[in-house]
């Protein structure tokens, strides 16, 4: 864990604020002050997790930085429904290209400050990227690999909503098995997407040796904030891979997101680590251990699975991967002595 | 100023021009509900009030939250069988929050650092007469003085606490204890006038010139069984053994001590005898352990201690040192049907603990007054037949505790008060109840009962000294934090943070929350993500 | 300074003395000689406060340009061919967000087939970007066109792409008259950015713009463009007036003012134009040259006013539009307007194909004497593409022939093709 959890504060740090717990042990997200870097206007759908995620991480980042920031933003849903002209909503400098450059944007984003530096300029401004699963996993990637291998001084953010889902809920190189998209139709003997064998993002990022990488998700406000925050603080290339349920593209309630996003890391479907220098430094242990089925039944993207033949086999097979997870990164409590 | 291109580069935050608001169809509504604590409580009390103030240490004004309903906190922390955490929320995920004890730390801390009531409206010149100095009599006297009233209570006994003295063992409520908060309320003012027996009712309003009464004698009368006895064997009851250990001369009860009964007094008086020095205390009950009236954790206390109990018993005859039992069977419908086995007891004396009838004879002559059952009848609002005339406590029908008791005498307060000044007093509509499924409580730390210090079992079993020991500060704050504050916003942000269109508005400590509709779209992640279950989602018209 | 220097480095000196701040280079024949003196330079501390950025794809390479121009640097790159295609998406971002980039394109031929040699197939497919697209004829004018291509992107907040032909003089040795820094300098002030990402001035660059003003910010662009027109002569002088020569500019003329006969061309060809042209002026024929300088934005006034007087128009040009034919000369044909000039596309010199006086002569000589084409391939080999032609004619079938025939065996004989396999 990347913070350090407060035992009993009522709600200890599980919940947003905590009137019992000291201002500095409060998120930045709790704060009255806190910038709204996204702010309000904009056009994502209700419940949308990616604009929650993005304001979570880059509120931090801004708070990390003492608002010494500039974001670099790939083509899609976080782009388009923050800044159809002729308004905005990003209160921070904020630039989009494209949908499969963002990390070479922002590396040069980060040499132009490099040089103003030295020239007499603002030294503390910092550079972010972000993009979906789609800009970064797929399109982005190359551009994202080397930055990485460059170790420039960037943070690239990837807001995993497992999807296309700005141009309509299309399979990406993140979508799940199973799961059924635009372009992998619960049709035929193997509905839903294929089992291949995955894109994790974070560890090839780990590969690369940069000097921090880490998961979180929108369900654990407290982790992802220190998680920002520990990145802001490192000098070179850096990775959160932040994982943002979205309502529309999976099927499920607005209301439910911040609940599937708990289930995706309680199932072990999601770890949430951290990682430096390609190094595993520390995991978010499970707190209460749940089965796939809890998770995969909240989303009509998965409804395939269950219905009158329910299909176990396949509901086994993501068992197994839930269970390797865990088993990987130990994402269980250790029984208490 | 940049030059800005046209429709490329667009100013900061600019999409505050769109109102994201009409894409609603549900709206998210703050929204008080009621904590089952609160609801259950007997005596009214706003328990989660308190307990929020408790959570941010702040104990005096927990306990000032806590007196507004009741002025015997410390007495209530011993004595109430807390049907508060039988309700509490909290016993579904772990156990339920300890409120007795915080409740007794708080009235501990109270009369530790001397904290004083203070009387809250102007005087209206009205002069009420309380009869019974136990706890309902208290607290109407209380609640009546804070009110503005000039009140007298006439106790026929030599100290005021009623049942509270003379019915609940010292080792379960020390006497300064009690003193204290007795004393708390006379300092307001109210007049205490002790071994001052109300014969008839009318004569005393009368004769005092009162503007109206409120009656609180209690159940005091034994209630006898019949068992064929020899003329040696010592058959004593329980209110008689209870209240001589007030007195100078100690019950003399032998070292073997019978008692008849199942309820709570039983366990009382089998303990007691255990302390008088008793090497075998009996406790005879014609059911089994599941039927019995008696608090379990009582029962539980008691075995601990040595007491044992025979179950599925009566007793047939009583002998000078023996008793006859005849066990017996429950049937069908759970009633205790003779068996024809008999067996032999040997004991030195028998104490019967068969419940109290309530002595009415102080109402003979009033007319339009209902008695049924042995009790008084009241109407909602506490008023007997005769104008004029409350009642409450035991010797109303209700269950009898002390907590029932105070409760009944806030209740009675409030009525007088306004028959005094020819109003109604209209209680205000209950919120609905914040069940479990209200609730998000992934959000809570997980956090076990802590578990109240337990005296030393030898030392217990010898003295009156108190059983159960209270928390201390830290662990009464621990306590008190983990409460859930079912159905009220205890500001813990999550709504403020879970928005992604940041339509919650965030107003400061104390201040909540709002929604700002403007931008609000309904997606139901602040209702969903609130932990307590303070927001609903309503539809929107049209 | 006059000096002898490959064409590359003599541009990445200019380049250096335009005091880049970010460069970013992904390496591809022939622009590698330039980026890589670039390099050295950074690396040795010959040019200071500059980022030196080795990336892995030209995408990235003009997306790190994009970055860094946004972020208020000078930013420059440098590609060719196949490497200009890859970028082409973000090729054409720079110019829709008006960041002044300069980019040297170092012309090369596009493949398949792959081919290194020069011609301008590249920059002409990417002609109607949004850039600035200036052609040298020679490595003076390549090294001075890129401190003017600068000094006009910050101006006018435009990208710039200055073409030179590869290996013709990105690898050829020619004496070049260096300027001094503080020429330089007098003639590029430092960049102040018309658009910046500062944390003291937020602003979101780069938003989505729909039908209700997409076509005013396209109108905007060619609005931009306009004014370079206007611009491009007057910093050509005032180059003059520091640097003491004739360089840039839309359009040059040689020899034209008279001329019945006008060739058209861009880049290093003139020069070869010019040598046969002044033969042909010494045997009496009336013929002069109209070089484009600036190919985008399109000189239509200043290369009609050239062309008026002409009987006809000889556009010799480096690239095809596959089924149309000439790009340039389609370019010229809207500068004639009334002109009723015979206009001949002639298409030379693809893929590096050499394009001699000898060749220039003879299609020069058959346009005068009414015998050419008006679109033509200069020294096409008939012979061979007649036979493949006629060689097609018979069998049209696609795909491997051995596989085409097994599968209508297998249509006839009613088993489905899945089944063979």
């Amino acid at each position: 864990m990347s913070y350090q959890p407060i035992k009993f504060y009522q709600t200890g740090t599980f919940t947003v604020g905590n009137r019992l717990l000291e201002p500095e042990d409060r998120s930045v997200q709790a704060n009255m002050r806190r910038t709204n870097s996204l702010n309000s206007g904009h056009r994502a759908c209700q419940g949308c997790g990616e604009a929650l995620g993005a304001r979570y991480a880059i509120d931090a980042a801004m708070s990390a930085t003492d608002n010494q920031l500039i974001a670099v933003n790939a083509t899609g849903c976080l782009e388009v429904f923050s800044t159809p002209y002729p308004e905005t909503s990003w209160q921070i400098p904020w630039i989009h290209s494209l949908f499969g450059n963002t990390a070479a944007v922002a590396t040069g984003i980060a040499a132009a400050l490099k040089i103003k530096a030295i020239k007499g300029g603002n030294d503390r401004v910092r550079v972010i990227a972000q993009g979906g699963d789609g800009g970064t996993t797929d399109i982005g990637f190359g551009c994202l690999s080397g930055m990485f291998e460059r170790n420039d001084d960037v943070l690239y953010i990837c807001y995993d909503n497992e999807g296309y889902m700005n141009t309509g809920v299309q399979r990406s190189s993140a979508t799940p098995p199973a799961a059924r998209t635009a372009t992998t139709m619960a049709v035929g003997e193997q509905p839903g997407n294929v089992f291949g064998q995955g894109k994790n993002l974070p560890l090839i990022a780990m590969a690369h040796g940069i000097p921090y990488v880490a998961t979180a998700t929108v369900a654990d406000l407290h982790d992802l904030e220190a998680k920002v925050t520990r990145a802001m603080q490192i000098h070179g290339a850096r990775y959160i891979h932040i994982f943002v349920p979205c309502p529309l593209g999976w099927g499920s309630a607005s209301n439910d997101t911040i609940r599937l996003a708990r289930l995706a890391k309680e199932t072990g479907l999601f770890p949430v680590f951290e990682a430096e220098h390609g190094e595993v430094t520390a995991v978010s242990k499970i707190r209460r251990p749940l089965p796939v089925d809890d998770y995969l039944k909240l989303q009509r993207r998965f409804a395939h699975l269950f219905g009158a033949r329910p299909r176990t086999d396949v509901i086994a097979r993501i068992q197994a991967q839930a269970d390797r997870n865990i088993r990987k990164y130990q994402l269980l409590q250790e029984a208490p002595q | 100023m940049m030059r800005k291109p046209f429709a490329i580069t667009l100013d900061p935050g600019s999409s505050l021009a769109n109102h994201t608001g009409n894409w609603r169809t549900e709206r998210p509504v703050y929204l008080d509900r009621l904590p089952p604590c609160n609801h259950a409580c007997p005596a009214g009390e706003n328990i989660q009030a308190w307990l929020f103030h408790a959570e941010s240490g702040n104990y005096e004004a927990a306990w000032r939250q806590l007196v507004e309903d009741n002025p015997l906190p410390a007495v209530m922390g011993r004595v109430c069988y807390h049907p508060c955490e039988t309700a509490c929320n909290r016993g579904q995920l772990d156990s339920a929050v300890g409120i007795n004890s915080v409740e007794r730390f708080l009235g501990d801390q109270a009369i530790r650092n001397g904290w004083k009531l203070a009387p809250s409206a102007p005087a209206t010149g009205k002069h009420v007469l309380v009869v019974g100095a136990g706890p309902s009599g208290l607290s109407a006297a209380y609640h009546l003085v804070r009110l503005g009233h000039r009140v007298t209570i006439h106790e026929a006994g030599p100290y005021a606490g009623g049942m509270m003295r003379f019915g609940i063992p010292k080792y379960r409520l020390p006497r300064e204890v009690l003193d204290a908060e007795v004393q708390r309320i006379l300092d307001l003012g109210v007049e205490l006038k002790l071994n001052t027996r109300v014969d008839k009712i009318l004569d005393s309003m009368h004769a005092g010139n009162f503007d109206a009464t409120f009656l609180a004698v209690g159940a005091h009368i034994a209630k006898r069984a019949f068992i064929p006895a020899g003329a040696s064997a010592k058959i004593l009851d329980a209110v008689q053994v209870l209240r001589s250990m007030e007195g100078e001369g100690k019950p003399m009860l032998g070292r073997r001590v019978v008692v008849y009964g199942g309820g709570n007094t039983a366990i009382d008086v089998a303990r007691t005898a255990k302390r008088l020095g008793a090497s075998e205390a009996i406790i005879v009950y014609r059911r089994t352990r599941e039927k019995m009236p008696a608090h379990d954790f009582e029962v539980e206390e008691a075995l601990q201690e040595g007491v044992m109990i025979k179950w599925l018993s009566t007793i047939k005859q009583a002998g000078e040192s023996t008793l006859t039992v005849e066990k017996m069977r429950l049937d069908e419908s759970g009633f205790p049907q003779p068996t024809g086995e008999f067996e032999t007891l040997e004991a030195d004396s028998l104490v019967l603990a068969l419940g109290q009838d309530v002595d009415l004879s102080l109402l003979e002559g009033v007319a339009g007054l209902a008695v049924a059952d042995g009790v008084v009848q009241v109407g909602a609002n506490m008023m007997t037949g005769y104008a004029g005339i409350f009642a409450g406590g035991d010797m109303v029908p209700a269950e009898r505790t002390v907590t029932v008791a105070v409760g009944h005498g806030k209740k009675a307060a409030r009525y007088i008060d306004a028959w005094l000044r020819g109003t109604d007093y209209a209680p205000l509509p209950k919120h609905e109840l914040a069940g479990f499924d209200k609730l998000n409580p992934w959000y809570y730390a997980d956090a076990p009962h802590t578990v109240q210090p337990v005296l030393d079992m030898v030392r217990r079993q010898s003295t009156f000294d108190e059983v159960q020991g209270g928390l201390d500060e830290t662990n009464a704050l621990f306590e008190a934090r983990r409460c859930l504050s079912c159905g009220n916003c205890f500001e813990c942000d999550n709504c403020y943070g879970v928005c992604p269109d940041n339509a919650v508005i965030k107003h400061g400590p104390g201040n909540r929350f709002s929604i700002n509709y403007d931008y609000c779209k309904g997606c139901g992640l602040c209702a969903a993500e609130c932990p307590c279950g303070a927001i609903r989602m309503d539809a929107e018209e049209n | 300074m006059l000096k002898q220097t490959e064409g590359s480095r003599a541009v990445a000196e200019a380049v250096a003395l335009c005091r880049p701040e970010v460069i970013c280079a992904y390496p591809i024949s022939p622009q590698t000689h330039i980026v890589e003196a670039l390099g050295e330079q950074v690396k040795s501390g010959a040019l200071v406060n500059c980022e030196f950025i080795n990336v892995e794809s030209e995408f990235a390479a003009m997306s790190v340009a994009i970055g860094a121009s946004a972020a208020g640097a000078r930013a420059y790159t440098a590609t060719a061919s196949q490497g200009l295609l890859f970028m082409a998406e973000a090729v054409f971002n720079a110019a829709g967000l008006g960041l002044p980039i300069v980019m040297t394109v170092a012309n090369r031929a596009i493949g398949a087939p792959i081919n290194i040699w020069n011609d301008h197939t590249d920059a002409m497919s990417q002609r109607d970007c949004g850039w600035i697209q200036l052609f040298a004829e020679n490595n003076q004018e390549a090294l001075d066109l890129h401190i003017q291509a600068f000094r006009l992107a910050e101006e006018l907040s435009v990208p710039v792409m200055v073409c030179m032909d590869g290996f013709i003089l990105t690898h050829a040795y020619e004496r070049v008259d260096m300027p001094t820094q503080e020429q330089v300098d007098t003639y590029l002030p430092p960049y102040a950015p018309r658009q910046i990402l500062d944390p003291a001035e937020p602003v979101s660059i780069g938003a989505m713009v729909g039908p209700e003003a997409f076509m005013e910010v396209r109108y905007l662009a060619h609005a931009k463009q306009m004014q370079a027109i206007e611009l491009i002569p007057g910093y050509a002088e005032e180059f003059r007036g520091v640097f003491g020569r004739d360089s840039g500019g839309l359009i040059h003329t040689y020899r034209a003012d008279d001329a019945e006969t006008i060739v058209v061309a861009l880049g290093s060809v003139l020069g070869t134009v010019k040598d046969t042209v002044d033969e042909m002026r010494e045997r009496g024929i009336s013929i002069g040259v109209l070089g484009i300088a600036c190919f985008r934005p399109w000189p239509l006034l200043a290369v009609r006013a050239v062309l008026a007087g002409a009987k006809r128009v000889v556009v010799l040009e480096k690239s095809l539009a596959v089924g149309l034919g000439g790009i340039v000369s389609a370019n010229v044909e809207t500068s004639l307007a009334a002109n009723t000039c015979e206009l001949y596309a002639v298409i030379a010199g693809l893929g590096g194909r050499p394009i001699t006086r000898a060749s220039l002569h003879r299609v020069f000589g058959e346009a005068i004497a009414g015998k050419l084409a008006h679109l033509s391939f200069l020294d096409l080999d008939h012979t061979i593409v007649d036979r493949v032609l006629a060689r097609e004619q018979q069998t049209r079938r696609s795909g491997p022939i051995a596989e085409a025939v097994l599968r209508d065996i297998a249509a006839v004989s009613g088993l489905r093709a899945k089944d063979q396999t």
